[in-house]
């Protein structure tokens, strides 16, 4: 009986890894087993060209591979880069040359977040298993966000605006057909977007949605968006997960149930929870691509598992790589770590409209009292960007970075908490793991920031089940994980508006509301920009947003996969990556 | 002679029935503790666009906005005639569970097939020589393999036999396109780790029940008769220990339908104890209730087996006077 109540202690204890250091345990075991021989070493001996001129390489080769330099001027860099290299160092142009987009191979996908409640309804989608494996490789959407975060056309040819963005004009691109030879229409893109429009719609996108008037067909090429109000972001609205365009039934809504798409690959088999098995569509719409022969999302959602079977090369990608772990894949020669900087973000919020943080100097005296760079340093182990107090990451449109950077100043804190008429501060700071990665440390160790500023920071461990459900958006402080938005739009609406749902500072700040209808119509890109700024800058100065850190997507990835320029605005590539990367 | 069969077929009817009542009890306790939980399957499954408007819509579709008493009585309505409904995510739930479910018994009639002979034998072998070298170094080996939690015997193995000396994969995600012998090489570390865990019980139990019975007098009366000692333990002691051998075999049988969710997760075994854990985390009741009820009833009927077993095995309880 003892014996099985330990058991049963242990797998919780397992299953909550928090409670039980498994990742200290198996880096031990991997310590102890030192003498074993290790797969592959590295060449030691071997000379290696610096980074810099590693880095200029790969800046010629990517030049070349989006046409932007000839083959013979990529060669001709290439080889005097070697030559200065000196020579004899095991580098060949044409090795990069190799990684020119070829043909073929099965590329398999480790992913971390697959639920056997996945199903092929757009609506849904909770993760990136089943927004890369369905939105990205079975669907298309109108438009797709690129690799440098700009907006392209994917089923649309085109698309511009009328009547001051209350107005969009889609061209649809001629001759595409879904998997199963039927031809796309007007009607599945309209219905498409009618499946997650209206009072009955349980889809994730019904609230993006609810600005659109109504959709209409103009001629078998054209379609029209009508938006209550001008939306001069909505072209990145439509790049969205959720609005895949899939075949339309005969008497109305989607056929998502068969698994049919436009997208890069058909679908082959797919069992929920465990893996998405997909061939490469010949009729694909963009040229080459795919280039994969056969593609394989697996499920592995135990962290450990998951690096082991990316080490032992049982999957070529693992998602969501621990930044513990990272010294054991950068010691791989054959293997490399892609650290894409995203929108995700680990945040403190507190409740502009409680007590005490109601007062702006004691906001600012929170700011000033945490040190960011220790909890880079500690926490994140330097694999994360510091964070200014704006949720607008550095790859998004009309990005500004808000001056001062706020930085951990005992003097200033303790200024603005007198200004509040303050000697000293209590708070509760409601976090747990489930809130960021790395939440809880991260609160210890501004606890000891704040105490010398004379705030007391009183951490409360709320339990992981049902953090969002109790403790986000109700208590006044408390950790939160954002993935940021595509758009300054879209961001701001669904968080930062006094009316946002998910207003988790109850920031209502008239200033910031008026520019963020303004800015929404605005097609002028100076004006925008200036108007975005202003709000970033308000946002930093006055809003109850502490932003610890951004973080990248950490991903593994077996040198046998090569990839252009990776865009984090999505993960996976902006879900992209298996239409985007080949085998080298 | 008639009466001869009534304890059995008595016995058999009265733990028929408690076991029902039991599954009774068990689906009303996993159906409030579930509902108690906070969130649902509505935020769940939306995760990050789950808008307060959406949700409300989600649960109204579902009939989670229903209070849960009235809920439970409907899948209750529903379970007694055999149709545990769908899931939430719109799949039967016996689509869902079945292949999980036979994945799980295939697993566990593998490892019970190699570890049960094993574990009789080995504990016959330390009760024949108690306390000497042999039974020492079993013991101690067996004691230590309790002692671990199964999740480092699995990554310890892992790492010798797969990351080390490649002759097993780290993942065990067997699918349907992949043929028996495949499938079967890829099961071979959890079944493995199944093994260390599973087999130190029962041969310890085997042992212990083994020596109890060596300390009665009829054996003592078999030695003095000069019987050699293999043929005292297989002839007069194992038969009389079977009893309690069956029970500690028929737990762990039980525990290897309903109890290895570690092992599944760390070797990425696409079991049914994975299947509940999710079904849990995403709040999709029908799944948790169906689960609860097959681990429920496994340890029933297991038991209950197990208990046959004995009576049968022991003529005093089979002839009652």
């Amino acid at each position: 009986m003892i014996d099985r109540s330990i058991k049963i202690l242990l797998t919780a204890a397992f299953l909550d890894s928090s409670l039980f250091p498994k990742a200290a345990l198996t880096t031990a075991i991997r310590k102890i087993a030192w003498f074993l021989p290790a797969r592959k070493s590295a060449n030691k001996g071997e000379l290696k060209m610096s980074d810099a001129r590693i880095r200029e390489m790969n800046f010629w080769a990517d030049r070349y591979r989006n046409g932007g330099i000839s083959r013979r001027e990529f060669l001709g860099r290439a080889s005097a880069l070697a030559a200065v290299s000196a020579a004899g160092l095991g580098f060949n142009p044409a090795t990069l040359l190799a990684s020119e987009p070829k043909q073929g191979g099965y590329a398999r996908f480790g992913m971390s977040d697959a639920s056997q409640q996945d199903t092929l309804d757009p609506g849904t989608w909770p993760t990136s298993f089943a927004e890369a494996a369905f939105n990205g490789s079975l669907c298309n959407n109108l438009t797709e966000i690129a690799a440098d975060g700009s907006i392209v056309g994917d089923l649309a040819e085109s698309f511009e605006p009328a009547d001051g963005a209350k107005k969009w004009i889609f061209k649809i691109r001629n001759g595409i057909t879904f998997h199963d030879g039927k031809s796309l229409t007007i009607k599945d893109i309209q219905e498409a977007f009618h499946y997650h429009m209206g009072d009955k719609s349980t889809s994730g996108a019904k609230s993006l949605l609810s600005q659109v008037e109504s959709i209409d067909a103009d001629g078998p090429n054209t379609i029209i968006f009508n938006l209550k109000s001008g939306t001069a972001d909505f072209p990145y609205l439509v790049a969205d997960f959720h609005l895949s365009i899939m075949p339309a039934k005969e008497e109305g809504g989607i056929d998502w149930q068969r698994g049919v798409g436009t997208g890069s690959f058909i679908l082959e088999n797919f069992e929920p929870g465990s893996s998405v098995k997909m061939k490469r569509n010949p009729n694909y719409h963009k040229n080459n691509k795919p280039y994969f022969d056969e593609v394989e999302f697996i499920a592995i959602m135990d962290q450990t598992a998951r690096l082991n079977a990316f080490l032992t090369g049982e999957v070529d990608f693992s998602g969501d790589i621990d930044v513990r772990n990272m010294a054991l894949i950068d010691r791989n020669p054959e293997l490399e770590i892609l650290r894409i900087p995203s929108l995700r973000h680990f945040t403190f919020d507190m409740d502009t409209t409680a007590k005490p943080f109601d007062n702006l100097d004691v906001r600012l005296a929170m700011k000033y009292a945490l040190d960011r760079d220790d909890i880079l340093r500690k926490v994140f182990l330097n694999e994360a960007k510091k964070g200014n107090d704006t949720p607008v990451a550095s790859a998004m449109p009309f990005f500004k970075d808000p001056t001062p950077q706020f930085d951990y100043n005992i003097e200033k804190a303790k200024e603005h908490l007198a200004k509040a008429g303050l000697k000293t501060l209590d708070v509760d700071l409601s976090v747990s793991e489930a809130a960021f990665p790395g939440a809880t440390e991260s609160a210890v160790l501004y606890k000891e920031h704040a105490a010398k500023a004379g705030i007391n920071i009183n951490i409360i461990r709320e339990a992981d089940d049902g953090y969002w459900e109790n403790v986000w958006l109700k208590k006044p402080f408390n950790g939160c994980d954002w993935y940021g938005r595509a758009t300054c739009d879209w961001l701001f609406s669904t968080a930062y508006a006094a009316d946002a749902s998910w207003n988790n500072t109850h920031w209502n700040n008239p200033r910031f509301n008026e520019l963020l209808v303004a800015a929404r119509s605005e097609t002028d890109n100076d004006k925008r920009a200036a108007q975005y700024g202003e709000m970033q800058q308000l946002l930093h100065d006055d809003g109850g947003v502490i932003t610890v850190a951004f973080v990248n997507w950490v991903y593994g990835l077996n040198k046998k996969i090569a990839h252009g320029p990776v865009s984090g605005i999505f993960p996976c590539d902006n879900l992209r990556m298996t239409e985007r990367w080949w085998m080298a | 002679m008639v009466s001869n069969s009534h304890p059995i077929l008595g016995m058999i009817l009265q733990r028929l029935a408690l076991g029902l009542l039991s599954l009774l009890i068990v689906s009303i306790v996993i159906f409030t503790a579930v509902s108690m939980l906070p969130g649902d399957f509505a935020s769940a499954v939306l995760g990050r666009s789950a808008t307060p408007e959406t949700v409300a819509a989600f649960q109204q579709n579902l009939g989670l906005d229903q209070p849960w008493p009235r809920r439970y009585f409907q899948w209750l309505a529903g379970a007694l005639i055999g149709d545990f409904g769908n899931s939430f995510s719109n799949r039967p739930v016996s689509a869902v569970i079945g292949s999980r479910l036979f994945n799980t018994l295939k697993l566990a009639a593998l490892t019970a097939m190699i570890a049960v002979p094993i574990a009789v034998f080995l504990g016959t072998i330390c009760a024949r020589y108690r306390n000497k070298p042999i039974d020492r170094f079993l013991s101690a080996i067996t004691l230590a393999s309790i002692s671990l939690p199964e999740f480092f015997i699995a990554y310890v193995l892992m790492l010798f036999l797969a990351t080390k000396l490649h002759i097993f994969p780290t993942l065990s995600s067997i699918r349907g396109s992949m043929d028996m012998l495949e499938q079967l090489h890829r099961m071979a570390l959890p079944v493995l780790t199944l093994m260390f865990v599973t087999l130190a019980h029962m041969m310890r139990n085997t042992r212990a029940a083994l020596i109890g019975i060596m300390s009665h007098p009829y054996i003592e009366m078999a030695r003095l008769k000069g019987e050699p000692e293999m043929r005292i333990i297989l002839r007069h002691a194992l038969p009389n220990a079977i009893g309690p051998i069956a029970s500690v075999i028929a737990i762990n049988l039980a525990y290897l339908i309903a109890g290895v969710v570690v092992v599944e997760v760390v070797f990425v075994y696409p079991g049914i104890g994975q299947t509940m854990v999710d079904a849990v985390r995403n709040r999709d009741v029908p799944v948790v209730q169906a689960c609860a009820l097959i681990f429920a009833a496994n340890y029933i009927i297991l038991n209950l087996v197990a208990d046959l077993v004995s009576i049968v095995s022991n003529p005093r309880l089979l002839h009652p006077r």
